[in-house]
């Protein structure tokens, strides 16, 4: 239903998302990709000259590079691995009947909406020190030492803390995608003789893997981008054994001021990110098709 | 009495399910009981669940003896400016991709989602540049300008999916019956609309009081909001649960109660398509 | 008031033509029905009408006036949609109001004239409450309310029955048909319901794959259609066709003959064949025959009818109701009136 009138409306009506988006994406993005090619301190002024790809150089060839490369892998990797398994045993227990279906749910959903400056300090404080934090009074009434996460893992638990925040989304989009399984596939399999095994990994499992691909692609958008757990908690450390990709160019960029530097590592994070973007792309243009 | 297997089976279930949805809202739970102990209380070697003195003070000392109330307004500020300006911006735009469909409204939609898989870092600096040389540092409306246009591509998609259950016929009547593109907006869409607009808008509130990138990174005391606030106290001369826990449940609590009321929109803005 | 004339208008969607050019004069307060298969392009045109959908090329005239470019608001036409597109959130006194507001009435004559439509459509009790807690009929009616207030050149209806079903079909039917009388204006009434066609209209035009194959009265296309896929279309049950070779006249390619202009003997006749299934109505019963040729006519008889399963009959026609075909479908004028 469009006539030329309505279309042009129409193009006027999206003109200034567009507009705003655009410039959004474009101009800022053209800046890093300069700076990036300039040798460009905010501690020492004047200083701009082109430098070509050194930056690019420096980045990639500094140890701190590869380890939070590593960091990030270990992170995403770990989160995505604990709210996959973790959402999908949530998402088979809560389509299940149990008594106060509903208090079950707002337990289980409610990380999700807490800060992560928020979720950070309280595990990190009031969970994970080893002196006073609660983890620590539960070892020792166990009779055992208690950890000192931050110390002797750090990275590890930071996984912890984002697996917690994101374990309900995960969750909820898998119960969303198991309600909408046909109830009488499962009762047909009943009638094969199939127990509850078959059925979950016959039926169910295959059923959940456009869900699942969903989940693990939009979560590792977001995940790629850990920022403020880190700050919170570990500032990275100790050395660069909780530092991630953004974290690493926030320090080099904010803390010590390179520009330069800095904007070239935001370059290669826009291009680990296309990547991803690129799967995440096509799985929303099926789900449109539709 | 003979129990069923169904009544067995629902026994163990519940078990299990509040078992373990009791771990996972134990921090939080937790929070909100330390809120109420005294200092010396909260780190107690040996920790009560409900067996304490309940007290206020840390309730009175966060809200008398700090900015919180500053801090907390500055939240409310942000998430609400910006997402009624989001709405202002993305309704034109889903109504015109809705209802006038073309053969590129498909991939400008998904265009538009790709910008929020831009990695902040990639625009870091030059944004932190233009804020510093544009006096948009440390301000609110610095923020509301990042956080709508962050979150605006989940806006636009969100209301696309909310205008495309409605039947286009229904504007056409209206265009029939001699309404103007604005009166056919404001009389017909809107008021049909007002459930999924509303779905959205508490969806982009929720989103962006929580967002914790750019509002640690672009503000300092005048416009933090509640994310960069509650981060100051992470620093290790303050060893104060009892206050944390206290500022983090006001940070907290009116989020969880609107998050409850938004699982559907959650799952619809954020799944982008993927279950229904 | 209410003439609407379409000369040499055509329509493409994207690359793909749907409507072939075409030129219609529909007069004045004539009940004219588009009626064809899905997807002629009767629905399509009658947007065009509406404006509701662009023209590629030709010209749209409402009473004189070239209105090809004119926005739908200010065309003076109203439409009734086949899902009625009543305003879900708005009461039936204000779906109705809407149009008059948009105009900018007087609140005062705004009242008279929703009552006025109200008491012509049966709507009084109704008007506080929202379409929701309506049914089918009552939705139908609110809809055809909210475009009788506006006084339009012309009604369009696009298959407003379709969601109804059968017995308030038929009322309806009624209903429109009395309006349009009561009225005296033009209405351009689209449907794939033949029934409906020949019940209401003034005037039909049957549409096939974006052209007009035939516009007359329900009568003429009924006796003289012009070509196979008229006479196919209008009567029910179908008119039969059979295929021959040596007919008098020497173009002919098929015969044409209506079930009910078959003449039934035990005797003699120019088709002898054997009775299969009968469809016993009460009123009438439907024989379905095979004939020499392999083919199967349908045939109607009397309800009582005695024939059976398996009985031998001879079929006749008079030469007055037989219609010929050529070889493109088109019908051979006979010389005979």
């Amino acid at each position: 239903m469009a006539t030329t009138q309505s279309r042009t409306l129409a193009r006027m009506m999206l003109f200034p998302s567009v507009i705003l988006l655009l410039g959004w994406m474009i101009v800022p993005l053209c800046m890093t990709l300069y700076f990036s090619f300039v040798d460009y301190n905010l501690l020492i002024p004047g200083e701009r000259e082109f430098v070509g790809f050194l930056n690019y150089e420096f980045f990639l060839t500094d140890p701190a590079f590869f380890e939070s490369f590593f960091n990030t892998l270990y992170l995403v990797t770990g989160v995505l691995a604990i709210t996959i398994c973790g959402g999908i045993g949530l998402a088979v227990l809560l389509d299940q009947a149990i008594w106060g279906r509903n208090y079950v749910r707002i337990m289980v959903l409610a990380p999700f909406f807490v800060m992560p400056t928020v979720s950070a300090l309280v595990w990190k404080n009031m969970l994970m020190n080893p002196v006073n934090g609660l983890f620590a009074h539960f070892a020792l009434w166990l009779g055992l030492d208690p950890i000192d996460f931050f110390a002797q893992m750090p990275l590890f638990s930071i996984i912890i803390i984002v697996s917690w925040q994101w374990l309900p989304f995960a969750a909820l989009i898998l119960l969303t995608a198991i309600q909408s399984l046909d109830r009488e596939q499962l009762e047909a399999a009943d009638l094969d003789g199939a127990g509850p095994f078959s059925k979950f990994f016959y039926i169910v499992l295959p059923h959940l893997s456009r869900a699942v691909t969903a989940v693990i692609l939009i979560e590792t958008i977001f995940l790629l981008s850990i920022f403020a757990e880190i700050l919170v908690t570990t500032s990275g450390g100790p050395g660069y054994a909780s530092t991630n990709i953004t974290y690493l160019i926030y320090t080099q960029s904010l803390l010590q001021f390179d520009v330069g530097g800095g904007s070239a590592g935001g370059i290669v994070a826009v291009i680990i990110a296309n990547i991803v973007a690129i799967f995440l792309m096509r799985l929303i243009g099926k789900n449109l098709e539709g | 009495m003979a129990i069923t297997s169904t009544k067995k089976s629902k026994i163990i279930y519940t078990l299990a399910a509040w078992t373990i949805s009791g771990m996972i809202f134990f921090p939080i739970l937790w929070t909100l009981i330390t809120s109420f102990k005294t200092e010396a209380e909260a780190i107690s070697a040996t920790p009560a669940l409900f067996a304490f003195d309940w007290t206020l003070e840390n309730y009175k000392d966060v809200l008398a003896r700090s900015p919180y109330f500053d801090h907390f307004w500055n939240s409310v500020v942000i998430s609400l400016g910006s997402s009624l300006l989001g709405l202002m911006i993305a309704v034109p735009a889903a109504w015109s991709m809705a209802f006038v469909q073309t053969k590129k409204t498909k991939n400008l939609l998904m265009w538009m989602l790709s910008t929020k898989m831009l990695p902040p870092v990639g625009v870091l600096i030059p944004i932190y540049l233009l804020f510093r040389d544009f006096a948009l540092l440390d301000t609110k409306l610095g923020l509301v300008i990042v956080m709508t246009l962050i979150n605006l591509p989940i806006m636009v998609w969100m209301l696309y999916t909310y205008f495309r259950e409605i039947p286009g016929e229904i504007l056409e009547a209206s265009r029939m019956d001699g309404a103007t593109i604005g009166e056919e907006i404001f009389h017909v869409l809107l008021p049909i609309a007002l459930p999924g607009i509303a779905s959205t808008l508490l969806l982009n509130v929720i989103l962006a009081w929580n967002e914790a990138f750019w509002t640690l990174i672009l503000t300092a005391a005048n416009a933090a909001p509640l994310t960069a606030f509650i981060a100051s106290y992470s620093s290790p001369e303050g060893l104060f649960y009892a206050k944390l826990s206290a500022a983090s449940a006001m940070a907290i609590v009116p989020i969880l109660i609107l998050g409850w009321f938004s699982q559907k929109q959650l799952v619809r803005g954020l799944s982008f398509g993927a279950v229904k | 008031m209410g003439s609407i004339t379409l000369k040499k208008v055509t329509k493409n969607f994207d690359e793909v033509n749907v409507i072939k050019p075409l030129d219609l004069e529909i007069k004045d307060g004539e009940f004219i029905v588009f009626v064809g298969p899905s997807g002629c392009g009767k629905s399509t045109l009658l947007r065009m009408i509406a404006g509701l959908e662009d023209t590629t090329s030709g010209n749209i005239e409402i009473d004189g006036q070239d209105a090809t470019h004119t926005p739908p608001a200010k065309r003076g036409l109203a439409m009734v949609f086949q899902s009625y597109a009543l305003y879900p959130h708005m009461s039936v006194r204000n779906n109705i109001a809407f149009p008059l507001k948009r105009a900018k009435v007087s609140p005062a004559e705004i009242e008279s004239k929703i009552a006025n439509a109200a008491k012509i459509l049966n709507l009084t009790d109704y008007l506080d409450r929202k379409p929701g807690q309506l049914s089918g009929g009552q939705r139908q009616r609110v809809a055809i309310g909210r475009a009788i207030v506006r006084q339009p050149s012309a009604f369009l209806f696009d298959e407003p029955l379709s969601n109804l079903d059968a017995s308030l079909r038929v009322n309806m039917r009624l209903e429109i048909s009395e309006l349009h009388k009561s009225l005296a204006t033009t209405m351009i009434y689209v449907t794939h319901d033949q029934v409906e066609a020949m019940t209401m209209a003034d005037r039909i035009a049957v549409f096939n794959g974006g052209i007009i194959e035939q516009v007359g009265t329900p009568l003429e296309l009924y006796q003289h259609p012009v070509n196979k896929f008229v006479a196919g279309f209008i009567g029910s049950p179908k008119m039969n066709f059979i295929d021959v070779t040596n007919d008098s006249n020497a173009q002919t390619h098929s015969l044409g003959v209506r079930p009910e202009h078959f003449e039934i003997s035990t005797d003699s006749g120019t088709w002898q064949g054997t009775v299969g299934v009968i469809e016993h109505l009460g009123s009438e019963s439907f024989l379905h025959v095979t004939i020499e040729d392999g083919s199967t006519v349908t045939v109607k008889a009397d309800g009582d009818c005695p024939l059976k399963y398996g009985d031998t009959i001879y079929l006749s026609a008079p030469e007055h109701k037989v219609h010929r075909f050529d070889k493109n479908g088109l019908t051979i004028k006979n010389a005979a009136p």
